[in-house]
């Protein structure tokens, strides 16, 4: 079953300009290797060498950061909706970025 | 000769222009200026730093910008001193006290805004803006009204009247927020996008936040040379901390100061400790909080730079503590009645932790230790007001006085005298 992605406008150059893509998978990495499949590049950009997700990328599940779930391996269902969100970037909908570090005084 | 060689990913280490930029364009990881070292070994020496005016410009080879031109206010190498009282009140040998609540207006942002401006002209800039807690604020609307910038502070509208009235002075626009910091920040993140200004601590960030290395520079400039055992750096952003590390090693790299392994600890207030309990918990993820706490200069929930002060803590075998707004508050009157120093929430939650790690053996007696004093006291009255001495009020007559006195006797607080 596929999965709404939102991809961040500095990674829509590799989505076709789509704010919003489909990839299936049981888990965020099956997820992500899914996307890879359809969107060759993209995953070196959100996940490092090891395969663990960058430290400035956040990845929300259902509005909630997956590192304080299972991080990769956390189960995603058919309906669930993820948001990749670069950490310190700005220019997204307050909504979506609680997970946003601050730049800080 | 350019000075800056480019910005470097913190995190993949990709290079870029030194423009206004603070984000890699590759994985999303912070910027960091590059600097050509073995140019700068070549010019700087102990002798040329002290022959020069005693401001942070004396570092000026250290320093983000590639002109002589600065826009200075004669901030930086404030008083240090080797503690009168509180070292032997606290059972420190050797405790130095470092006053940044003596900059041009009155906390250590000054160190980061000169910087700052500097290199928003640099880069063809007329407007300056930033997200603050309240001193970023009068510092970037001070230094923006001696460099002709047209300016905007952004701050939470429920700020201390001292920080706010500090700011106004200058005469910036500033927009009041209905929200936390972390909720002002996120707002400028999303201005700075649009609006194409200096906002100096998003997209200026990678030049301002290395002022903050001067405060290292001068505590080993001011130590003769060398570095202290350990430094208690009160923790927001997390950027102080991690740049005063960086100043140290910085000069040993530069042969200005031997080896050094000096601890850095980490002071926040129990109320908003995102990195201390990141220390604490010996964990890499920085758990955002929403602040509840009297410290509002440091009450940022979700640290930009969280990471690698908890990093930086561990590496350097420092510690993270908290204070309670109480201790604080404390912290705030011991710093006072032993050093004479009013200093504001930050600086009280520094003695307070301070304090604590002495007492849980953390910081040893014989350590060369160095509290660093971020604020002051003015601009935070709220906090203190009612934990103070308040004025006896009587009419102008010896009479009233004597009863006074009689009074103060009785309870303990005057001496009795013959009169």
């Amino acid at each position: 079953m596929a999965t709404k992605i939102r991809i961040p406008a500095p990674l829509r150059k590799l989505t076709k300009d789509q704010a919003v893509v489909e990839a299936g998978g049981t888990t965020i990495a099956e997820v992500l290797a899914d996307l890879e499949k359809k969107y060759p590049g993209i995953r070196e950009r959100i996940c490092d060498e090891t395969g663990q997700i960058r430290r400035f990328i956040n990845i929300f599940l259902n509005g909630e950061d997956i590192r304080f779930k299972d991080g990769p391996k956390t189960q995603v269902s058919g309906d669930a909706e993820i948001s990749i969100i670069p950490a310190i970037a700005g220019g997204l909908p307050a909504r979506r970025v609680e997970g946003r570090p601050s730049p800080g005084k | 000769m350019k000075k800056i060689k480019a910005l470097k990913c913190k995190e993949c280490g990709q290079e870029t222009l030194p423009v206004a930029k603070h984000v890699c364009e590759f994985c999303f990881g912070p910027l960091e200026v590059v600097y050509d070292y073995d140019a700068i070994r070549r010019e700087l020496s102990r002798e040329k730093i002290q022959s020069r005016p005693q401001n942070l410009w004396r570092y000026w080879e250290l320093l983000p910008v590639e002109s002589r031109d600065v826009i200075s206010m004669n901030e930086g190498f404030t008083p240090f001193w080797k503690s009168r009282n509180l070292g032997k009140l606290l059972g420190l040998k050797t405790l130095y006290i470092k006053n940044d609540a003596v900059n041009p207006t009155l906390s250590f942002k000054d160190r980061v805004v000169t910087v700052a401006l500097t290199r928003s002209r640099e880069l063809g800039f007329d407007v300056v803006a930033c997200a603050s807690t309240g001193n970023l604020a009068g510092s970037v609307a001070a230094y923006g009204a001696v460099g002709g910038f047209k300016t905007f502070v952004f701050i939470p509208a429920d700020l201390e009247m001292g920080k706010i009235v500090g700011a106004g002075v200058f005469d910036p626009i500033i927009v009041g927020i209905r929200g936390t910091y972390d909720e002002v920040n996120r707002l400028c993140a999303e201005v700075a996008d649009v609006f194409k200004w200096a906002f100096v601590n998003v997209n200026i960030r990678p030049y301002y936040a290395e002022g903050s290395k001067t405060l290292g520079f001068e505590v080993a400039e001011q130590l003769g040379w060398r570095a202290p055992d350990h430094v208690v750096v009160p923790v927001a952003s997390g950027s102080l901390l991690t740049k005063i590390y960086k100043g140290l090693w910085e000069f040993k790299h530069l042969g200005l100061i031997p080896e050094f392994h000096t601890r850095l600890s980490a002071a926040q207030a129990k109320g908003c400790a995102p990195v201390v309990t990141a220390i604490k918990e010996k964990s890499e993820i920085i758990k955002p909080v929403v602040p509840k706490t009297i410290a509002k200069s440091i009450a940022i929930g979700n640290p930009a730079d969280g990471y690698y002060a908890s990093q930086t803590v561990l590496k350097t075998g420092g510690a993270g503590e908290w204070a309670e707004d109480a201790e604080i508050v404390e912290g705030i009157r011991l710093l006072a009645k032993h050093e004479g120093v009013f200093t504001e929430t930050a600086g009280g939650t520094t003695i307070a932790v301070l304090k604590k790690l002495v007492e849980s053996g953390n910081i040893k007696p014989d350590e060369v230790v160095v509290a660093t004093i971020t604020g002051n006291g003015f601009k935070t009255q709220e906090s203190v007001q009612d934990h103070i001495s308040k004025p006896h009020v009587i009419p102008a007559k010896l009479k009233d006085f004597r009863e006074l006195y009689d009074e103060l006797v009785r309870s303990r607080k005057a001496e009795p005298v013959r009169a």
